[in-house]
């Protein structure tokens, strides 16, 4: 096996990842980033692309089960990974992610435009915490401190955060 | 699509890295690409030939031994900081870490990334220069040490030559009952900071300060060292007057001018409470045990 493999500016890069579970194999500008591929290819418009920049979160997906910025990753760099998107949190049976029932419930959006990116951020966060339920506001706001909200409804998605711990909790 | 077009190189060996990396006049090195992408999206950066060094299982590791904490340089940021073995040999590493950017960010974000970035408001590039850190470079010709008291050379700027690569950075374990703080003032946790402060403190038998290592990130071209905070500090007795007296030493370093968020007067007046902070706890964990 050759030690580098270099795609020329004009040579489409295979790509084969595992998108919400499904094997995906695509053929890709090296250029193209993940959070385009994912809306523009995919058809997956769950993931909203906002700052483009790293800064507002609203791109968040989870690539290997972990929370990443889909505008600051090249589709090239999940080569062999698995990406999830907001359309892969609920049951394939249409039950809500505690996360999607505690955004519902808590009113936790207001334009929508920032949910998809919290709600994939918060997922992340449960799978690691599972002190959230009785954690203080501070403590929650720093956690979600890389989504930005341009409607500044925080209140209700601090109390969201809080009330899908719970929910989680509950599921065990 | 945001970024302009390049060559896209996917190395499966540091060799291999090295020798393109070597060959193109025009590249850059994409680790975890949270500093990288951006430039790319923005088009600060069209460079001709990226190079994805993804594949490079031979630069992810931390190891433990010798008095010195060994980060590969494509470890992502989030596995040091969750790294049971390095949290026991030195936490000031974690506490740092937990102040870049956001979870989703230090997920992919990797410690050689953020250190050949070499931004002077970052966290990490401080660690290494406080805890007087080892940078390992391989080239053409081999490898070599660099200091982190000399890698840091200005404003995303290194000692590190046009064909070399990053590998390893090194930090040294902690003593036992060495105390270590690491606090950062931003406008929202996890934005780069008005200015941060990492330190350690080492206490003798005598009850005076044996060793003090001071530094901060947001006030320099490169991470500052607050040598004159050291010297005041060490060979004295610990408490809240000598923290206090640090923090006034401090604001001098602040070398930074105004910028549209932060005037050079409020950086400096950051700077000593945080130097004042960061001392404080750092002496609440002096002689705990680990």
């Amino acid at each position: 096996m050759s030690e580098v493999t270099v795609f020329e500016p004009d040579e489409p890069v295979v790509v084969e990842v595992e998108v919400n579970g499904e094997p995906v194999t695509a053929e890709v500008p090296s250029r193209m980033l993940l959070s385009d591929f994912l809306r523009q290819r995919l058809g997956l418009t769950g993931t909203h692309v906002g700052c483009e920049h790293g800064v507002c979160g609203a791109c968040t997906v989870h690539i290997d089960g972990r929370p990443a910025r889909s505008c600051l990753t090249l589709v090239a760099q999940t080569d062999g990974r698995s990406v999830r998107t907001v359309e892969g949190l609920a049951c394939a049976d249409g039950t809500l992610h505690p996360v999607q029932r505690a955004f519902k419930e808590c009113h936790a959006l207001q334009c929508g435009f920032c949910t998809p990116g919290f709600m994939m951020a918060v997922a992340g966060l449960l799978d690691e915490r599972d002190d959230l339920a009785t954690a203080d506001d501070e403590t929650i706001r720093e956690e979600i401190s890389g989504n930005v909200c341009r409607c500044t409804g925080y209140m209700n998605i601090v109390s969201a955060v809080k009330r899908a711990a719970e929910l989680s909790n509950e599921r065990g | 699509m945001k970024p302009s077009s390049f060559r896209y190189a996917v190395p499966t060996t540091l060799r291999a890295a090295i020798d393109i990396r070597a060959a193109s006049e025009d590249s850059v090195v994409l680790a975890g690409g949270q500093s990288l992408i951006p430039t790319m999206n923005f088009r600060l950066a069209n460079p001709e030939v990226v190079i994805d060094l993804r594949k490079l299982d031979e630069l992810n590791y931390i190891r433990v031994g010798g008095g010195m904490v060994r980060m590969g340089a494509m470890t992502r940021q989030r596995v040091v900081e969750e790294d049971a073995e390095a949290l026991a040999a030195n936490p000031l590493i974690r506490e740092t870490l937990t102040n870049v950017a956001h979870p989703a960010i230090r997920n992919r974000g990797t410690i050689g990334g953020s250190l050949a970035h070499a931004d002077p408001s970052a966290e990490l590039p401080t660690l290494l220069t406080t805890l007087r850190g080892t940078l390992t470079a391989q080239g053409p010709s081999g490898r070599r040490s660099i200091p982190a008291t000399e890698f840091f050379e200005f404003i995303f700027t290194t000692a590190l030559e046009p064909d070399e690569l990053l590998v390893e950075a090194a930090v040294p374990v902690l003593e036992p009952g060495e105390g270590w703080a690491f606090t950062e003032f931003a406008r929202r946790h996890g934005d780069y900071a008005v200015a941060g402060v990492a330190a350690t403190l080492l206490v003798g038998p005598d009850g005076r300060i044996s060793r003090a290592r001071l530094g901060a990130c947001g006030i320099a071209t490169v991470p500052a060292l607050l040598t004159e905070c050291e010297e005041l500090l060490t060979g004295n007795a610990p408490g809240d007057e000598l923290f206090a007296a640090a923090g006034q030493v401090a604001r001098d370093a602040v070398t930074v001018s105004d910028d549209s968020a932060t005037t050079k007067a409020y950086r400096r007046h950051v700077l000593a409470g945080l130097v004042e902070r960061t001392l404080k706890t750092a002496m609440t964990r002096v002689g705990v045990p680990r």
